[in-house]
């Protein structure tokens, strides 16, 4: 059986996950990583995403979070979301319409305020179908 | 009958204080609930942050944030989370006893305090106790939003980083369940150097330090504050389920003392109609006796 170790994903409203994995893929500030049992111990924020879980015994698990931090201790791995959800409960429309919104707003070349408040929204949209394209690539 | 009618008059107003005081009761009981899932829910979040936190602290990381350098105190601050609104027993009145205690011991040692109240009873207890207040946010509602508080918490940690203040106390109330709600006041700043909480403990105890990405400080600068949002944030979920289970408690105690009332004015009402029936009976009796 392959190792695992603890891992609790929770957000400001709930915990979302909590129990044994094989692996925990997110998406982190400076690019993808995995976290593996036996990972040394890190610190680093999370940009908005798919967090990818493999359990114990293979099952795949997808989440979106939009942004937030993981800390891996040697066994224990915690990922603070600033918001989390399941990719299943991702709202694909929603999603497409907020990424649609978002080019729009970035295209009128408003005030700079409104400018990178509308790339925030554009990225987190991207982050979003990003995760159900995942979901539904691995069905 | 006059003593009569006074006493009706005296039960028909009890009565529709009753009537007031047990549906506060039924509403602060629904609120209750929702409170307590809100608080719930939120728990882990604020605890996991906790943990990290501690491990942070425990850490030896090469950038030492302001927040983690201990230094000696010249002045306090508190963040005191209250209810906005009264009638709900000894609640306020309990934390704000526990605190204006412990600004005492402070003062006693020369270190004045500096306030940030969060909820309408303690910025107005604090305004005619005579504390510091720097910062005030009222009339949260039921359903605070963590946005809300960040301004006010910003004014605490900003007079922590110039200086202003050299330790943050948190000053709310513990729900430990409906019936008991217990006031405490938390430790923020300087980061409190959490116990070994055994199996992970000895991991990072030798002085270890984490990988941090991308680098210590900008992931420091970004955790340090978010966290005590967090605990803050916490703090004020956790109150809002007090205030209402305090609430509850003392409507109905309320409530059931004017049941009390009620019962005991009615007896003397009785008693007073049965004695006036008496009299004009023996009245009548002894007017016929005399003819």
């Amino acid at each position: 059986m392959a190792m695992t170790v603890h891992c609790d994903v929770v957000s400001a409203e709930e915990k979302i996950y909590s129990d044994r994995v094989e692996m925990l893929i997110a998406a982190g500030s400076e690019g993808d990583l995995g976290i593996a049992p036996g990972h040394a111990p890190l610190l680093t924020a999370l940009k908005p995403g798919p967090v990818r879980v493999i359990k114990q015994g293979g099952d795949e698990e997808i989440l979106y979070v939009s942004g937030g931090y993981l800390e891996v201790q040697p066994d224990i791995v915690t990922l603070l979301a600033d918001t989390a959800v399941r990719a299943k409960d991702v709202d694909e429309a929603a999603a497409q319409q907020a990424q649609k919104d978002a080019e729009k707003a970035m295209a009128q070349k408003t005030s700079e305020f409104e400018y990178t408040r509308a790339a925030a929204e554009l990225a987190e949209a991207v982050a979003k179908l990003r995760t159900v394209q995942q979901l539904r690539n691995r069905r | 009958m006059a003593a009569g009618k006074e006493i009706k008059t005296q039960i028909s107003s009890i009565k529709s204080t009753q009537k007031i005081t047990s549906a506060m009761e039924m509403v602060a009981a629904s609120k209750m609930r929702k409170a307590q899932e809100r608080m719930q829910a939120t728990r882990p979040y604020a605890e996991k942050m906790r943990q990290v936190i501690g491990h942070i602290a425990k850490a030896n990381p090469e950038y030492r944030h302001p927040f983690m350098q201990e230094r000696e105190v010249n002045r306090v601050g508190y963040i005191v989370v209250s209810s906005d609104r009264g009638l709900c027993g000894g609640l306020n009145h309990n934390l704000f006893k526990a605190m204006v205690k412990d600004m005492k011991a402070w003062k006693d040692q020369g270190v004045e305090a500096d306030l940030c109240a969060l909820g309408a009873k303690g910025a107005g207890f604090f305004q005619n106790y005579g504390g510091n207040l720097v910062a005030a946010k009222t009339h949260l509602g039921d359903r605070p939003g963590a946005q809300e508080l960040v301004g006010n918490v910003k004014v605490m940690l900003d007079a922590y980083e110039e200086g202003r203040i050299d330790a943050l106390f948190l000053v709310s109330n513990e729900f430990v369940n409906t019936m008991t709600q217990k006031p405490e006041i938390q430790k923020l700043l300087p980061l409190p150097r959490i116990e070994d909480d055994g199996g992970d403990a000895d991991s990072m105890a030798a002085g270890k330090d984490y990988i941090y990405e991308p680098d210590a400080r900008l992931i420091l600068d970004d955790v340090l504050p978010r966290y005590i949002e967090s605990q803050v944030y916490q703090g004020v979920v956790e109150n809002l389920a007090c205030e209402q289970a305090a609430r509850m408690i003392a409507m109905k105690s309320a409530t059931d003392n004017a049941g009390n009332l009620i019962d005991d004015l009615q007896l003397a009402f009785n008693k007073a109609r049965q004695a006036a029936i008496t009299q004009e009976i023996s009245e009548i009796v002894s007017g016929a006796a005399s003819v």
